[in-house]
């Protein structure tokens, strides 16, 4: 196992930033905060792409005479898609919660789940 | 014309949903999206038929070459799931509207169509791009749609539901981008039919890279298809969502994403890779049969009829992942055939249930109670439907059960033949929960008398219920291209 650890220290940042966004996701309660965590996770996704198509001195990749070696461009476009794809869930999220608030009068998933188990007690009664 | 018909297939719905936005017009937005669904029917129909004797479709889009541009690619299991997917599309659209108007205020009707119109774009868009990256953005238009779907139904808790299933399928999605872009970077290619040929001749199929991008692709893809303990979302989004939309998702959208399990799993990977290098079977078939009697026993104590159905969607998954793990052509042509299958029973049980509650304003077992007399109609389909999801003979239950069965003997697996079969008398159980309240209790004297369900959503529904009769009894067809598809896939055929 010759592996250069410090060489390869962009992917040890995403597998941080992934474990961090992932257990943000898990652990709490605030919806707002799994949105925040859920973002943090797409973000070491496109960080991974984007440290992949980086060529060891490869230029900008211009289209130019004296440019040979260049990076591969295309996961920067994969990636760009990707994003607005984030851009999208993070919207459609941050709704919902606004929505959510409104009908429930909060934004704590472990509240909402009480006031569901409430509301199924008063219906068993009934 | 014919030679861009793969195009048309997706482009249409996807085009239309921002007109039919700027429109503004409810009953304008109805009458464009049924039209679309029909027209998107004749496609794929014309599409299987002209796949249908082993020939395959491509097509480039703007003319860029394949591993290049992004292909669009057309076989036999493509045309399938296409084909499933614009039926229950031409369907469902119109029984919507009707059903539609006691579920979902008047002012979001516009919003409902164009939701509905780009849901059904992603789902064809995924069942018929060749392109590893496409198929990740088509997920997530599919899966954007649907959040905003099911987060019109009239309960608070769809809410809530949507939100679940949001953090759920975007987690999905991103793991099926880690996949992807780990394929990526092994390969420097994203076109399907390309990456198969380089990971075929790639030399360290141990590859740690290969392998973390077959289990990033698989628990995601598991994900969105509600693979048993990553099913969670689905109960909460199915019970929640306005009816219709529970019709056509359990109808569709776990077929789709099953298809794309197969694609990666089969066309990608390739057979061998996948049942000798990484012995999916070994996954598969515990999961299906936990899931075949877990879920099936969970939805017996449903107290909704939609969250048991729900329920017995993820059962029914089991069904086809447990034909994917037996790992023969017998098991596979189950699968296969079982997508279909069960997109018309469930499709077919849920526009019960959205006629139930179009009539009585509830879809919990106090409303069912005595419906048998009162809707004759209704809950006969409920029952013929029924019939078929416990698998009797000449319904289209019967069909993916006989081929599993079959799968199971020819692996010299008798145990599995005895859990598919206790999965069935499960079925039976909840099934006849439903029925023994609706035709031998009478119905409580609190509650208000209730009519037929109107004409037109009962031809539609009946519709559904006479092909799961219809393939149940000639099921050469269906059987036909399933076999050839398995045949296909286990050959290892792009």
């Amino acid at each position: 196992m010759n592996i250069d650890f410090v060489g390869l220290y962009n992917y040890w940042v995403v597998i941080f930033l992934m474990m961090v966004g992932f257990y943000t996701v898990i652990a709490y309660d605030n919806l707002v905060k799994k949105v925040v965590g859920l973002n943090i996770f797409q973000t070491a996704v496109f960080m991974m792409y984007i440290s992949a198509s980086k060529v060891d001195g490869g230029s900008v990749p211009i289209y130019s005479e004296s440019i040979e070696l260049y990076s591969n461009p295309l996961p920067h476009v994969l990636i760009l898609t990707a994003i607005v794809v984030g851009v999208a869930i993070t919207a459609l999220a941050l709704a919902l919660i606004i929505r959510i608030k409104e009908a429930y009068g909060t934004i704590n998933e472990d509240d909402i789940i009480r006031m569901d188990l409430e509301e199924d007690a008063r219906r068993d009664k009934l | 014309m014919t030679e861009h018909l793969p195009a048309l297939q997706v482009i249409i719905p996807l085009l239309l949903a921002p007109v039919v936005f700027l429109f503004n017009h409810a009953r304008l937005a109805w009458i464009l999206s049924v039209l679309v669904s029909w027209v998107g029917l004749l496609i794929s129909l014309s599409l299987l038929f002209a796949v249908n004797d082993g020939e395959v479709i491509r097509y480039e889009f703007g003319g860029w070459e394949a591993p290049y541009g992004i292909a669009y690619k057309v076989d036999r299991l493509n045309a399938l799931v296409l084909l499933i997917v614009s039926a229950m599309a031409a369907v469902i659209f119109p029984f919507s509207w009707q059903a539609i108007q006691k579920e979902i205020p008047p002012s979001l009707h516009v919003i409902f169509y164009t939701a509905l119109l780009l849901c059904l774009s992603g789902l064809l868009g995924m069942a018929i791009t060749g392109d590893a990256f496409n198929l990740f953005v088509f997920i997530e238009i599919s899966s954007l749609s649907t959040y905003t779907l099911i987060s019109l139904g009239k309960d608070r808790r769809a809410l809530t539901a949507a939100f679940q299933y949001l953090i759920m399928g975007t987690i999905g999605g991103t793991f099926i981008l880690i996949g992807v872009g780990l394929l990526y970077i092994l390969t420097g290619t994203l076109n399907m039919a390309d990456l198969a040929l380089r990971i075929g001749e790639y030399e360290a199929q141990e590859s740690r890279t290969l392998q973390a991008a077959f289990a990033f692709l698989v628990v995601g893809i598991g994900l969105k298809l509600a693979m048993f303990p990553l099913h969670l979302w689905l109960p909460g989004a199915y019970a929640n969502a306005p009816s219709v939309v529970s019709a056509f998702l359990a109808a569709t959208a776990t077929k789709v994403a099953v298809y794309a399990l197969l694609r990666f799993l089969f066309t990608v990977f390739g057979a061998d890779y996948t049942y000798d290098g990484m012995h999916i079977d070994y996954l598969f078939i515990p999961l299906a049969l936990i899931s075949i009697l877990f879920a099936s026993i969970v939805a017996i104590f449903q107290r909704g009829l939609k969250r048991m159905l729900a329920y017995s969607s993820v059962a029914q998954i089991g069904y086809m992942l447990l034909g994917i793990g037996l790992a023969n052509e017998s098991g596979l042509t189950a699968a296969t055939l079982h997508l279909f299958n069960h997109a018309l029973m469930k499709g077919a049980l849920f526009l019960v249930v959205a006629m139930i509650f179009f009539r009585t304003g509830g879809t919990s077992m106090r409303y069912i109670t005595g419906l048998g007399k009162e809707m004759p109609w209704t809950m006969a389909a409920f029952v013929v439907a029924g019939l078929s999801l416990i698998g009797v003979p000449l319904t289209v239950g019967f069909i993916s059960k006989w081929y599993l069965i079959l799968a199971s003997i020819e692996r010299g697996w008798w145990p599995i033949t005895i859990v598919v079969l206790i999965g069935s008398l499960i079925a039976v159980v909840y099934i006849w929960r439903v029925v023994e309240a609706a035709y031998f209790k009478p119905r409580p004297e609190n509650m208000p008398p209730v009519k037929e369900a109107p004409a037109g959503m009962l031809i539609l529904t009946w519709i559904l219920v006479a092909a799961n009769i219809y393939f149940g009894v000639n099921a050469s067809f269906t059987a036909g291209i399933a076999g050839a598809v398995a045949a296909e896939l286990l050959g290892g055929g792009v």
